[in-house]
């Protein structure tokens, strides 16, 4: 190692693998359900999926974690989006191509994808 | 990207309490669930709360479990990892708040007092990787050093910090360097003093498991700062995990070009060894320890000359402790005001202290000089075990005092320490109770330099030992008043005349206890007493005839026989008979008939 900048590339990218020790604070959550229920509808795919995303889209302040059961067994797999300052958001029957386009539309630009929220499904 | 990370500790303190047995455990169980690639298991160092080990971290949740065992393995893994349920009852209580949420663990009493500089990547980053650690800004202080200091403002950061020794003495760090740097010699050292000697200390030993990199790059830049191209570190050989880590981070440094030839491009060379102690307390003084390094026996040689003109192979050397090396990094990172914020006076930044004795949480704290006992012991500690009464801290182990209990809102730093007769040490805080006596526990440490007296100057070797038999008299209730001045005087003569540190301080502890306890030497020789029950010479079993409802507990518990009576009668100690081995009183918790005086 010659130079700051090659330990600096050091730094970056291996930082980027331990953000989920950070602990709480001003970072998304994303809360995957990961009960019974929701590991047989599928939640395991899901939930690799958003950890892949995320990893890919290298977003450091955002943590991927599972939850119980919620209660809405029907609607499993369920997946919740914390965003600081703002409301939960509740997203209902998720496939892994799904929670794609929540990282790309939700965390990333901010747009809440209504189509999948409870909301939209329960009508 | 793993979505989990899970921590285990892997210091020496959890390490005997089995937690390699449950990282493989964890390893086994989570690849059996199919979750490697989510979920990451790292073993890390010292969290300091060792009171509760073995302990594991889960992190994004930051669940702390504590006391964990193999068998709850599979529960955690099932339950939190795979289904995000945290295990409650492994919970350590201070993190869980009403309603089940958790709180993060700088809010718990334990760790909300403490600031971490030396141990801030112990127990959060892998201390086997290199990586983790240059992610915490690893390097960068020496990078830094390197490319836009020069040696002589290296030196002066440092001095303007105002960080001192933390093996003891607590003599300036920069002015160390400066006398090291103005010597011009065609070779120069550096050397790293972590044979950690005190009984009751480990916090080097925590630093070199929890973070060996950040001794690496300090020893780095003190080589830069006073000139010198080649470094030793000294370690016990009773400390296999630190010595192993601290190995591989010097071969994983070189292999990165962070030890070696030209660092970052600057045509500064520097290069590490590591050194093993056999175990011999006299070596942590520093030119025994040059002695021992050159492969000679360990024995210490007068001063002047100091080694910063004539040290290790009869060159200039700098020698500093672990801890000290430690808090280098941060210093140069953060700028020399960032640490001189914290502290006293004249006691700049903080201090790593291990706690043990009658205390809830055994473990390590660092906190900012200048706390006072009463918060160390009361709120970090979480204050005595059994409800027992508070008697006396002791620091600086052998070469220390004590610290008695109206003194317990003294400001802990380096001055405040000598003032009262006390020394700051390396750092062990032993917290004594009422059941602890004083003259027994000066014997202890003097039975402690008598073993580990060089026996190159006969202050020390002959002194300490003839202290020993006085003290020895007075607990088996043969001492005089005469015994106590006697002692007092030979304490006095050995510290001015003994060779080298060992045998300068090992009086005091007896000196302290007199200072503050001489009531409990007075009723030890003159009224045949041991006022805290210790002294087996001088206390009988009796069983109160008043209390006793002859049940025979006792009398079976005896192994010698000494106890006599018929069931439902009061029974008797024969106290010529009686070894005075308290078996008879243990049995006999719910009546309380049986007591000692």
């Amino acid at each position: 190692m010659k130079t700051l900048e090659e330990l600096m590339a050091i730094r970056d990218k291996t930082r980027q693998n331990m953000t989920a020790r950070e602990g709480t604070g001003e970072v998304t959550r994303v809360v995957v359900g990961m009960a019974t229920c929701g590991i047989a509808a599928g939640a395991r795919p899901v939930l690799n999926t958003f950890s892949q995303e995320i990893a890919r889209r290298k977003l450091a302040h955002v943590t991927v974690s599972q939850t119980g059961c919620i209660g809405m067994c029907q609607y499993e797999p369920i997946v919740e989006v914390f965003v600081p300052g703002q409301e939960k958001v509740t997203y209902v029957k998720m496939t892994p191509e799904k929670a794609a386009k929540v990282v790309a539309d939700h965390i990333v630009n901010g747009n809440v994808v209504t189509e999948y929220t409870v909301g939209t499904v329960e009508k | 990207m793993y979505r989990s990370h899970v921590l285990v500790c892997g210091g020496t303190g959890c390490t005997s309490s089995n937690s390699a047995a449950i990282i493989e455990a964890l390893e086994k169980e989570i690849e059996a669930k199919g979750l490697s690639d989510e979920i990451k298991v790292i073993r890390t160092g010292c969290f300091g709360l060792c009171a509760l080990g073995p302990i594991m971290i889960v992190y994004p949740e930051g669940c702390f479990y504590s006391q964990v065992q193999v068998e709850d393995v599979p529960e955690i893994v099932e339950e939190h990892l795979l289904k995000g349920r945290m295990v409650k009852r492994l919970l350590y209580d201070e993190t869980v708040h009403a309603g089940d949420a958790i709180k993060s663990l700088n809010e718990t009493n334990f760790y909300k007092k403490q600031k971490r500089v030396a141990l801030r990547n112990c127990g959060v980053i892998d201390p086997e990787n290199i990586d983790e650690y240059i992610a915490y800004d690893g390097y960068q202080a020496l990078a830094k050093c390197l490319t836009e200091y020069t040696p002589e403002q290296v030196i002066d950061i440092v001095k303007r910090s105002g960080l001192r020794g933390r093996g003891g003495g607590g003599f300036p760090t920069g002015r160390k360097w400066e006398l090291a740097a103005m010597n011009k010699a065609d070779q120069k050292y550096v050397v790293c003093n972590a044979d950690e000697g005190d009984p009751g200390a480990f916090m080097d030993r925590s630093v070199l498991e929890g973070d060996p990199h950040c001794i690496v790059e300090a020893m780095a830049i003190c080589g830069y700062a006073v000139g010198a191209t080649e470094g030793y570190v000294y370690v016990r050989a009773e400390y296999p995990i630190a010595v192993k880590r601290l190995q591989k981070a010097i071969v994983d440094a070189r292999a990165y070009g962070l030890l070696g030839n030209d660092l970052f491009g600057s045509g500064f060379d520097f290069d590490l060894h590591v050194r093993l102690g056999a175990g011999a307390f006299v070596c942590g003084e520093e030119t025994a320890l040059m002695t021992s390094i050159e492969g000679n026996r360990g024995e210490p040689r007068p001063r002047p000359p100091y080694p910063a003109v004539k040290g290790l192979f009869g060159k200039p050397t700098t020698e500093n402790n672990v801890e000290t090396f430690a808090n280098v990094p941060q210093i140069i990172l953060n700028g020399p005001e960032y640490f001189s914020s914290m502290g006293t006076e004249k006691s700049k930044g903080t201090k790593v202290f291990a706690l043990g004795g009658k205390i809830n949480n055994t473990g390590l704290v660092e906190i900012p000089m200048g706390t006072t006992l009463r918060e160390i012991i009361e709120e970090i500690g979480g204050g005595i075990p059994n409800g027992k009464k508070f008697k006396a801290a002791q620091t600086g182990g052998p070469s220390g005092g004590c610290i008695p209990a109206d003194l317990i809102d003294t400001p802990i730093d380096y001055d405040n320490l000598t003032a009262i007769g006390c020394m700051m040490g390396s750092g062990g805080l032993i917290v004594m109770d009422e059941d602890n006596c004083m003259v027994d526990i000066a014997k202890f440490f003097l039975d402690f330099t008598v073993d580990e007296s060089c026996g190159k100057c006969s202050p020390c070797r002959i002194g300490t030992k003839r202290m020993r038999e006085i003290l020895e008299k007075i607990t088996s209730g043969k001492g005089t008043l005469e015994d106590i001045d006697k002692l007092e005087e030979l304490a006095h003569y050995i510290k001015e005349n003994s060779l080298c540190g060992l045998g300068q301080t090992a009086p005091n502890p007896v000196l302290s206890t007199l200072k503050f306890f001489r009531d409990e030497y007075i009723a030890h020789v003159v009224d045949k007493r041991c006022p805290a029950g210790v002294c087996k010479a001088l206390l009988n079993y009796y069983i109160d005839p008043d209390k006793c409802i002859g049940c025979g507990l006792c009398a079976r518990a005896c192994p010698v026989g000494a106890i006599s009576g018929s069931i439902k009668s009061p029974h008797v100690i024969d106290v010529m008979k009686c070894i005075k081995c308290g078996a008879c009183m243990d049995k006999c918790k719910k009546i309380k008939a049986i007591s000692k005086r």
